[in-house]
């Protein structure tokens, strides 16, 4: 189990150490699914600015997918993406 | 320097000489000087502050806490309602541990609404974890203004200075100002230990806090207050060093041989040292304990200095409306009984909405104390000054 600090331990104010997001996964929240489709996608990176979970994936300078650890499916990124783009849609979560 | 001041000039002079990183403020009588002269010191490019005009005191708190946390020193001023809109932001400056530094003129709260000074906006604030300081006069609240800042930083809590409104902060007053290179050495470069803006440390702050750290986190606010006690000291014997004007939790007045005593806070203060005089030339042993910290309270302190009088009367400039008595009465009497000294104290409520308290009505607060000093009983625990039956 993990050791809980004591209060003269922890640093004061409500602290913790960066970067703490990364260890939420925030995936399992999704009723909804965004879908990628990379041959429609113009590479404008609205998605990438505007998705609040960091949850498009880039490599190499492109968008190549998303992040389903964390894509809570609140649909951002389908409503942002450019309408003669619709590279990526909202489709029912498998559970 | 001998200048004259009304409060909120002197509070806004000790803001320039202070010169903030950010102030967010949003003017409300009958402190809305302080803010408008200040705004004025940044138009003319006497301070280098970015002075940020907001929507309300939700948002000036809330604009405060975010340049705080990014490491600046920052400085805002309210009154009454506003105080009572940034309550919920007030708790997370605390929480957050963050030194920011509020002019807080105190005033009535609504309804019915009334713009002039009691204690109740400031009074109900006194649970959210922040230092207050209260002033009997311009000089102090100038004086505490600038102390605020190093007892903030220091104690990595939040520090509201009051003063009266209208009563001082409208009263046009002498203070002795320090020249400003003397404030600028005496207060130092803010260098806090964490801040958001740097890139190179960077941390999480304000996270979820559950069942399993919340506790340790309020715990760690709890222990900051008790430690604020050496700080506020400590920057008050600094502060004496270096400009000869002496603070502390409190200041008595013809307090050490007296029978009687009065409790008060702030500018009813002033009033009741004439009075004390007028009776030490009857011959009666009166005098006064005039706290200046309300938080932390310096409860054995206060018991202490209290312990050798026979009779008490508490003033309270607010009412708690709990069918018992005032807040400072609760905590006067509470300081008592846990130090175990039992000396009769009753209440009096005065002054609200800015009712006038005149030297008559203390003089009969003093003549009944002499009653109660013989009799050793309080026929009336809680009583009323100045309202119309």
């Amino acid at each position: 189990m993990e050791k809980k600090l004591g209060w003269k331990e922890l640093p004061e104010g409500d602290i913790l150490e960066e970067g703490t997001a990364r260890k939420f996964k925030t995936g399992d929240w999704r009723n909804k699914r965004a879908v990628y489709h990379p041959e429609k996608c113009i590479q404008c990176f609205i998605c990438w600015i505007n998705c609040p979970d960091t949850a498009i994936i880039v490599k190499d300078g492109k968008v190549v997918g998303i992040n389903y650890d964390y894509c809570k499916g609140c649909g951002i990124c389908a409503r942002e993406c450019p309408p003669k783009a619709t590279a990526i849609t909202m489709e029912e979560e498998k559970k | 320097m001998k200048v004259a001041k009304t409060g909120n000039e002197a509070m806004a002079e000790a803001m320039r000489q202070i010169n903030p990183d950010v102030v967010a403020a949003y003017p409300i009588t009958p402190a809305t000087e302080i803010v408008m002269i200040f705004s004025q010191f940044v138009a003319d490019g006497l301070v280098d502050t970015e002075y940020v005009a907001v929507e309300s005191e939700h948002s000036a708190m809330s604009a405060c806490i975010g340049a705080s946390a990014a490491g600046a020193r920052v400085m805002t001023s309210t009154s009454s309602q506003g105080l009572a809109l940034m309550y919920e932001m007030l708790y997370i400056a605390a929480g957050l541990r963050l030194p920011i530094v509020i002019g807080e003129v105190n005033r009535a709260l609504s309804a019915p609404i009334n713009i002039h000074g009691d204690h109740s906006d400031t009074m109900g604030a006194r649970d959210s974890g922040w230092i207050q300081i209260f002033s009997e006069n311009s000089q102090e609240a100038y004086d505490s203004m600038i102390q605020a800042i190093l007892i903030s930083e220091r104690a990595k809590l939040p520090v509201m200075v009051t003063t009266d409104g209208f009563i001082i902060s409208h009263c046009l007053e002498v203070i002795d100002m320090i020249p400003d290179s003397d404030v600028k050495r005496f207060i130092g470069e803010y260098k806090p230990e964490r801040f958001l803006l740097d890139i190179k440390k960077p941390y999480t702050l304000g996270a979820i806090d559950l069942q399993d750290y919340y506790f340790e986190h309020k715990m760690q606010e709890a222990e900051a207050m008790k430690n604020s006690k050496k700080i506020i000291m400590d920057v008050a014997a600094e502060f004496n060093k270096s400009f000869g004007r002496e603070y502390g939790f409190f200041e008595k007045y013809k307090l050490d041989d007296a029978d009687i005593a009065i409790v008060c806070l702030g500018s009813a203060a002033g009033t009741t040292k004439v009075v004390v005089d007028e009776l030490r030339a009857k011959g009666i042993k009166a005098g006064l304990l005039k706290p200046r910290v309300f938080r932390p309270f310096p409860y054995k302190e206060i018991a202490s200095e209290l312990s050798k009088v026979k009779a008490i009367s508490v003033l309270d400039r607010s009412d708690t409306y709990s069918a018992y008595a005032g807040p400072v009465f609760t905590e006067i009497t509470s300081a008592l009984y846990s130090s175990n000294i039992q000396i009769p104290v009753n209440n009096y409520i005065y002054g609200l909405g800015g009712r006038d308290i005149g030297i008559a009505d203390i003089t009969k607060v003093f003549e009944e104390l002499v009653g109660i000093s013989k009799t050793k009983k309080v026929e009336r625990l809680i009583g009323y000054i100045g309202v119309r039956e």
